[in-house]
C-alpha cells in the first residue's frame, strides 16, 4: 500500500472580529490540529455530527478552503496553498462529489456540457483510470466521446447528454456528479455525504457503483458521512471527529469492534439496530453511555473556553489511536 | 369503537393533474389503537406522507379527492370543512414534521408559539404560561426560561424538534403523527428524540403514526409496520414478524438494500428501476414486480386480489408473488 495523501497538523480557524476596529478577538477552531493519511485505492471515512468540521477538512483537500496552518501532501508534493496546487496541476487529481446533487449541477447546462467542463479545462486523458499523467487531448470529438463513455460507466443512456439536471431523479443526478468527478481521472474523490439525500434502494445503487469504480480504476475516496451504517460498509479506515478534533482513529474494525472513546461509543450506541428483540436492551445501554458521557467528560475532554476539546491522540495499537488523558497529567 | 383510535378504511387519494385525477393512494386500510406505534415505511413517492396529510385534512380541496373513511375516535374526518377540521387539528391530533425550521414561525418566541397552540383552541384557558413551561420541560429542555424567550433560529436542530414536539403535545392529543421526525438530525440527537417520543407515548398512552423511510427507526420504535409501495400497503405485520419473516418481495428487497448488516466485501442489493409515475399505477397488479427483472411477464402482469391476504395472526401480504419469490443470486 502506498500513501496518497498525508495531512499534517491541519488547522482551519475562522476569526471572530468584534469592536470598532474589527479586531480579531477570537478564533472558531473548525479544524484543530488534525493529521491523517489516505492510502491509494482505499476509502477513508470521516465521521462526526454536524458542526464537527468534517466537511471543512474535505474542502481544504480540494482547495475550497485555505488552511490556517499545517500541511497537505499529495504523493510527497506539498499542496497546501493554491499556488502549490497549481504547480503540480493538482486539481485534476482530486475531485469532489457533493451531498446535494440538485444544487451542485448547473440547472442551465445540459448533462453533456456539465461533464465536458472538467475535460475542457484539463483535457481528455488517453485512458480512463486513476492518476493518468500522460498526454491529454483538447479535441472536441474526443471530449464528446469521453462524455458518452463516462455516462456509460455510470449507467446512463447516451441521450442523457442533451438533457438537463431537473429531468433526473436524485440517484441519477448523484451518478452524474460522479461521472463529472471521474472525468479528469482523479486519484482521490472527496465524497461529502454522497448518499444521505437518497432512498435506501437508490443509495445501494450509488454505493455499489462507488465500490465498482474503486475496484476498476483504483480511486481513493475520502468518504464524509454521519451515517455509521454506510461508513462501516464503505471504508477501510475511519476517524471520528468532534468539535474540530479527532477523538478516535483506526481501521473500520478497530472502531466498530473496539471503540474506546466515550464519544465513539455514544455515536455507535445511537445507530438504530434492525434487531427488534434487542431494542429495550439497546435503549438502556444508550442511556447509560449518555449518562457516562455527561458525568465523565473530564476524563475525555479538556476545557477550552466553552468548548470541550479532545485530548491529543495516543496510540493503543499500530492502527488504533484514541484521544485519552495522559497518565498522570 | 373496539379501542381503535384511528380507523382508515378504503382510503383513496387522487390529485388533479392537468385536469385529470391521478390516484396517489389506492384503497388503504390501516388502524391504530391507543398506546400503539404504527409505522408507515416506503420510498419517496410511495404515498406515506400523502396519507398523513389526509388524516390532518391538509390537502388542497380543489385539487384533491379523498374517498373512503377515516375515523378518529369514531368521528368521520373525510368530508369535513376547514373549520370542522380545526376542532381536531392540534387538539386530538398532533403533528411533528421533518423540518422544524420551516414549520416554526421565525418571528415568534418559542414560548409564545407554544402558548398560541394552547390559546388558539381555548381562549379561556388558564395558567397558560405555567402550561407552556411544563411542556418545555416535558420535552427534555433544561433551560426552560431562556429557551422560551428565544427565536427558532437561535436553537439547534434537535432543540427545534423538541419544540415542535412540545407544540404537538400542547393539547394532549390522542394521536400523534410524526412525519420523518428525525431524518434531518444527527444520529445521537435522533436517538434522543426517538426516546423522547417513545417516553411521551407511554406516559400519555397516545397512538403514534410514524412515517419514515429508515428501517432502523422502524425497528427501534414501531409495534406494527405497514410497508407502502406505489400508494398501497404491500405488507403489514407486527414489528418482529416483519423483520424476522419478511414476505413481500418489496419488503425483502428493502431489507437487503440496507448496508448496516452487510459485509463490506459483498455487493448491496440495489432495487432496479424507480417508483412508477402516478399515471402508470395500475393497482390491479402488484406494481413492485416490475422492478424484479428476473420474473416472467405473466407473473408481473398477473391480476391480484385487491385485499391483503392474511398469512398468520396480524401478518398481511399483497398478492401471491411472495410465495415463491427468490432473489436471483440465491437461486
Amino acid at each position: 500500500m502506498s500513501e496518497l495523501v498525508r495531512i499534517e497538523n491541519l488547522k482551519v480557524y475562522y476569526p471572530v472580529r468584534t469592536g470598532f476596529f474589527n479586531r480579531v478577538t477570537d478564533n472558531i477552531k473548525a479544524v484543530d490540529n488534525i493529521s491523517f493519511t489516505i492510502e491509494a485505492g482505499q476509502t477513508y471515512g470521516l465521521v462526526g455530527e454536524s458542526g464537527s468540521g468534517k466537511t471543512t477538512i474535505g474542502k481544504s483537500l480540494v482547495g475550497l478552503e485555505e488552511p490556517t496552518s499545517g500541511k497537505i501532501l499529495f504523493e510527497g508534493h506539498e499542496v497546501t496553498t493554491t499556488k502549490q496546487k497549481n504547480a503540480i496541476n493538482y486539481n485534476k487529481d482530486v475531485q469532489m462529489v457533493f451531498q446535494d446533487s440538485q444544487s451542485s449541477l448547473n440547472p442551465r447546462k445540459t448533462i453533456g456540457e456539465i461533464i465536458a467542463e472538467p475535460l475542457k479545462s484539463f483535457g481528455v486523458p488517453n485512458v480512463i483510470g486513476a492518476g493518468y499523467d500522460g498526454a491529454r487531448s483538447f479535441d472536441q470529438t474526443k471530449i464528446t466521446d469521453r462524455v458518452l463513455a463516462l455516462l456509460k460507466i455510470v449507467g446512463l443512456p447516451a441521450q442523457t447528454v442533451a438533457q438537463y439536471p431537473f429531468q433526473f431523479s436524485g440517484g441519477q443526478r448523484q451518478r452524474i456528479g460522479v461521472a463529472r468527478a471521474l472525468a479528469t481521472n482523479p486519484r482521490l474523490i472527496v465524497a461529502d455525504e454522497p448518499v444521505s439525500a437518497l432512498d435506501l434502494s437508490v443509495q445501494a445503487q450509488v454505493l455499489n457503483f462507488m465500490k465498482k469504480i474503486q475496484r476498476e480504476y483504483g480511486i481513493s475516496f475520502l468518504f464524509i458521512s454521519h451515517d455509521l451504517g454506510v461508513v462501516k460498509y464503505m471504508t477501510n479506515n475511519i476517524a471520528i471527529m468532534h468539535n474540530g478534533r479527532f477523538v478516535e482513529m483506526g481501521t473500520t474494525n478497530d472502531i466498530f469492534k473496539d471503540a474506546r472513546h466515550i464519544y465513539t461509543k455514544r455515536l455507535l450506541s445511537a445507530i438504530p439496530s434492525l434487531d427488534v428483540s434487542k431494542r429495550e436492551e439497546k435503549r438502556t445501554y444508550r442511556k447509560q453511555i449518555e449518562a457516562e458521557f455527561i458525568q465523565n467528560k473530564d476524563a475525555y475532554y479538556e476545557h477550552d473556553g466553552l468548548i470541550d476539546r479532545a485530548y491529543d491522540l495516543e496510540s493503543i495499537t499500530k492502527t488504533h489511536f484514541v484521544a485519552l488523558k495522559k497518565e498522570g497529567a | 369503537m373496539d379501542g381503535k383510535l384511528l380507523e382508515a378504511k378504503d382510503v383513496s387519494v387522487e390529485f388533479k393533474i392537468d385536469g385529470q385525477y391521478q390516484t396517489a393512494i389506492y384503497k388503504l386500510d390501516i388502524s391504530i389503537k391507543r398506546g400503539e406505534v404504527v409505522a408507515l415505511v416506503g420510498e419517496s413517492g410511495s404515498g406515506k406522507s400523502t396519507f398523513a396529510m389526509s388524516v390532518m385534512g391538509l390537502h388542497n380541496a380543489d385539487q384533491t379527492r379523498v374517498t373512503g373513511s377515516i375515523k378518529l375516535n369514531g368521528d368521520e374526518l373525510i368530508g369535513l370543512t376547514e373549520r370542522q377540521f380545526d376542532t381536531y387539528r392540534g387538539v386530538s391530533v398532533g403533528m411533528i414534521f421533518q423540518d422544524p425550521l420551516s414549520s416554526l414561525n421565525p418571528l415568534m418566541k418559542i414560548g409564545d408559539q407554544i402558548a398560541e397552540a394552547i390559546t388558539i383552541h381555548d381562549k379561556q384557558s388558564k395558567q397558560v404560561s405555567q402550561r407552556v413551561q411544563k411542556l418545555i420541560s416535558d420535552v427534555g429542555i433544561v433551560d426552560v426560561q431562556r429557551v422560551s424567550q428565544q427565536y427558532p433560529h437561535e436553537l439547534s436542530g434537535g432543540m427545534r424538534q423538541r419544540v415542535m414536539i412540545a407544540i404537538a403535545l400542547a393539547n394532549e392529543p390522542d394521536l400523534i403523527i410524526a412525519d420523518e421526525p428525525t431524518t434531518a438530525l444527527d444520529a445521537t440527537i435522533q436517538a434522543q428524540i426517538l426516546d423522547l417520543i417513545k417516553e411521551i407515548q407511554v406516559k400519555k398512552n397516545a397512538g403514534i403514526l410514524l412515517i419514515t423511510h429508515d428501517l432502523g427507526v422502524v425497528a427501534e420504535m414501531a409495534d406494527t409496520v405497514a410497508v407502502m409501495y406505489a400508494g398501497q400497503i404491500v405488507e403489514q405485520a407486527r414489528v418482529d414478524d416483519l423483520f424476522n419473516q419478511p414476505k413481500h418481495p418489496y419488503t425483502r428487497s428493502l431489507l437487503r438494500a440496507d448496508p448496516s448488516e452487510v459485509n463490506s466485501g459483498d455487493e448491496l442489493y440495489a432495487i432496479p428501476g424507480t417508483v412508477p409515475a402516478l399515471k402508470d399505477m395500475d393497482h390491479s397488479k402488484d406494481l413492485f414486480l416490475k422492478r424484479v427483472p428476473w420474473l416472467d411477464i405473466a407473473e408481473v402482469e398477473a391480476q391480484i386480489d385487491e385485499k391483503l391476504q392474511k398469512i398468520s395472526d396480524q401478518h398481511y401480504v399483497r398478492g401471491d408473488a411472495w410465495k415463491n419469490f427468490e432473489f436471483l443470486e440465491d437461486r
